[in-house]
């Protein structure tokens, strides 16, 4: 009954951004043609993203209502998976293997798949980037694209013009994109949940306008080409090589992520983000400093957005605003809600499936959004804590006498 | 030489048109236990909020004692964080525990504001973040062991039954390491063991030389516990004294039975 009650006001949420986002998501106006172009597959988009946000804002509202059963989950849930992250020797043995499939994968596969892996592995580091914040923060970011976008032209803008190479440009992409987590932060450090989705959302599609539109600075649409593929040592690459280095470029980064995040999580700062998440109110009143902890959720998410996008520019060596849009960051998003929110592991398992899926289940590729939209309902309606559900580390404490 | 640890001055509350606080005038000793009692609607839990910075109080002073000085600081215009970083931490009336946080997080989270760990310490856990982490740590399950939790540290918060979520609030209060704990209703919803359970603890924290300033309802404990009272009906004080004062007042016992106040 509340589930119907609820999905009919997300449908209506859906219709009603459908309706806000129309001037700038449908209608396109081509000067060149001097025609009005009606993208009405952006439509669907926006639909099927506000349903779904709707549904994980609505889920979050109740669910201090449903203790209850979510005590019998929790329960339900030690399988397999919880045992092996559970247990500490299980988890290196896995992590290991994980590790060596990772390294041989390139002389097994073809370039194509490499290739394939390695967006699949950028999309990993954003969703656990996007995690801090959504996830571990509970600042629901509709705009997370936009950093991604500062990265990626902090690199292609470096390059063309100092011919600055990628590893230098690594950090300066990533701290630049935090600066802007910061600038996104300040105005909206006092609004919450649906403004504060609407104003992200507004953040993003501003970032990518200015670079539609000012062309003297980004070259426009059209976009900047010839961008330096990451150099080792002055050397130079043959095609296949330099997607080679690209993969273990991203594997590395895969791992210092999540060692990171791992960290970040269990430290001082990671259980502010969450108990800000957990209840606002209660956080001040214990002494957190909310503006602090969520600029820097903002900014700390941001740098891995930063970082992935210097990494994209290189790889593409081309890039457009048109690689920024809405659309990424709700499969981030949904990367994230996906995989559980808050949960490393599930993040994980959440950009592999939903970057990879499409990838191989190209026949179904005119049906691959409707499936998208089914497949984020169904979670949302069977389980909203994600594939895999947060949880957190336990203590064990011996009492010397 | 000064003995007070908190002293409010004529603080006034006013929603819209309500005015829920009207000039009220409140002090408490260091290791007093005070209690702040007066029906449902009375502005007590509105007093909490004003004190802790949550709400802006339209007028009046909040004064609170520092530490290692002789005069107090004034707690106008400090946000929460602010106000419990400067000592006066509190407990909810209707639980608001981190929910999806184990046991044992919750009462570390009150030790944010007295640690400093920074984005770099998190990362590198270098020497000074590991020892603060473990003392964060150690505080923590002595402070568990104390409120009688010890038994739950991983455990999620929200699966705790309800007497010992109360107590996880006093908990995470105790380890902010308040000068003055605000206790709003601990004992509400309690069953008579739980209570009596508390009131030992109340008991133990103060014998410590905690300072309380304690809302409730219970009669009995509110008697037992208290070494003032202070009686407030809509929004202003009608009483003040010791329980045994307080218990013959003829202006508190006509609040509490709902007779008309002569005019
Ligand atoms: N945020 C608020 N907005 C408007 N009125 C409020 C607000 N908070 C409290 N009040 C009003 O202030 C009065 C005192 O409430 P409260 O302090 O909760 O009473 P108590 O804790 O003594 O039971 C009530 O009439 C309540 O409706
Ligand atoms: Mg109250």
């Amino acid at each position: 009954m509340l589930l119907i009650k609820e999905l009919k006001k997300a449908l209506g949420v859906a219709l009603w951004f459908i309706f806000l986002t129309f001037p700038i998501m449908v209608i396109k106006v081509d000067p060149i043609e001097r025609i009005i172009r009606y993208r009405w597959e952006n439509a669907a988009y926006v639909a099927i993203v506000a349903f779904t946000a709707y549904l994980v804002m609505s889920f979050f509202k109740m669910r201090k209502l449903r203790v209850t059963a979510d005590k019998k989950e929790v329960k339900k849930s030690q399988n397999v998976i919880y045992s092996i992250l559970n247990n500490k020797k299980q988890l290196t043995v896995l992590s290991f293997a994980i590790l060596a499939i990772a390294i041989i994968f390139p002389h097994f596969f073809s370039v194509y798949q490499t290739n394939v892996m390695t967006t699949a592995l950028m999309y990993v580091v954003l969703g656990l980037g996007l995690n801090i914040v959504v996830g571990m923060a509970g600042l629901l970011d509709l705009g997370f694209v936009a950093f991604y976008a500062v990265g990626a032209y902090s690199y292609a803008l470096l390059n063309y013009h100092f011919g600055l190479g990628f590893w230098v440009v690594l950090p300066i992409g990533g701290a630049l994109a935090a600066i802007f987590g910061i600038i996104l932060g300040f105005p909206v450090l006092r609004l919450r949940g649906d403004y504060l989705a609407i104003v992200t959302l507004g953040f993003g599609e501003i970032i990518r306008l200015i670079l539609e539109n000012w062309g003297e600075f980004s070259q426009g649409p059209s976009g900047i080409s010839n961008i330096s593929r990451p150099g080792f040592f002055g050397m130079d690459f043959s095609l296949e090589t330099s997607i080679m280095y690209m993969y273990y470029i991203m594997v590395i980064g895969v791992i210092v992520t999540i060692f990171i995040v791992n960290r970040l999580q269990d430290s001082r700062l990671g259980r502010a983000w969450i108990a800000l998440r957990e209840d606002e109110i209660a956080c001040q009143a214990m002494g957190i400093d909310k503006r602090k902890t969520k600029l820097a959720a903002f900014s700390l998410g941001a740098f891995w957005a930063g970082l992935i996008g210097v990494v994209f520019a290189a790889k593409t060596t081309f890039i457009n605003p048109a690689s920024f849009t809405f659309l990424e960051s709700a499969i981030i998003l949904s990367i994230v809600v996906l995989g559980g929110m808050g949960s490393i592991i599930g993040v994980i398992l959440g950009a592999f499936i939903l970057i990879l899926m499409p990838e191989y289940l190209r026949a179904l590729s005119e049906f691959r959004m409707l499936a998208f939209g089914g497949v984020m309902v169904a979670m949302m309606v069977f389980r909203p804590q994600g594939m895999i559900a947060n949880i957190r580390r336990t203590y064990k404490f011996e009492k010397q006498e | 030489m000064d003995n007070q640890i908190l002293k409010v001055n004529g603080l006034t509350m006013d929603f819209g048109g309500i005015r829920a606080l009207n000039s009220l005038d409140l002090d408490v000793n260091r290791g007093e236990i005070v209690a702040l009692i007066g029906p449902n609607g009375a502005g007590k839990t509105t007093f909490f909020n004003c004190i802790t910075g949550i709400y802006a109080p339209t007028e009046g002073e909040v004064y609170l004692a520092s530490p290692g000085s002789d005069t107090k600081v004034s707690l106008k215009g400090l946000k929460p964080n602010q106000v419990t970083e400067k000592g006066l931490a509190r407990t909810f009336q209707n639980i608001r525990l981190f929910a999806k946080m184990t046991v044992l997080e919750n009462v570390m989270i009150g030790r944010h504001c007295r640690t400093k760990a920074t984005v770099l310490g998190a990362v590198f856990r270098n020497r000074t973040t590991r020892d603060e982490e473990q003392s964060i740590l150690e505080t923590s399950y002595d402070i568990l062991e104390k409120v009688g939790l010890e038994q739950y540290v991983n455990e999620f918060a929200n699966n705790l039954p309800y007497g010992a979520q109360r107590r996880l609030e006093v908990a995470r209060a105790l380890a902010t390491e308040p000068l003055l704990l605000l206790l709003d209703e601990p004992a509400a919803g309690m069953n008579p063991q739980e209570t009596i359970e508390l009131e030992k603890l109340i008991k133990e924290i103060s014998s410590e030389g905690q300072s309380i300033l304690l809302i409730e309802h219970d009669m009995t404990l509110v008697m037992s516990l208290s070494d003032r009272i202070f009686v407030m009906d809509y929004g202003k004080k009608i009483a003040e004294g010791t329980p045994v004062e307080i218990r013959e007042n003829p202006a508190v016992i006509k609040a509490y039975l709902g007779e008309d106040v002569d005019a």
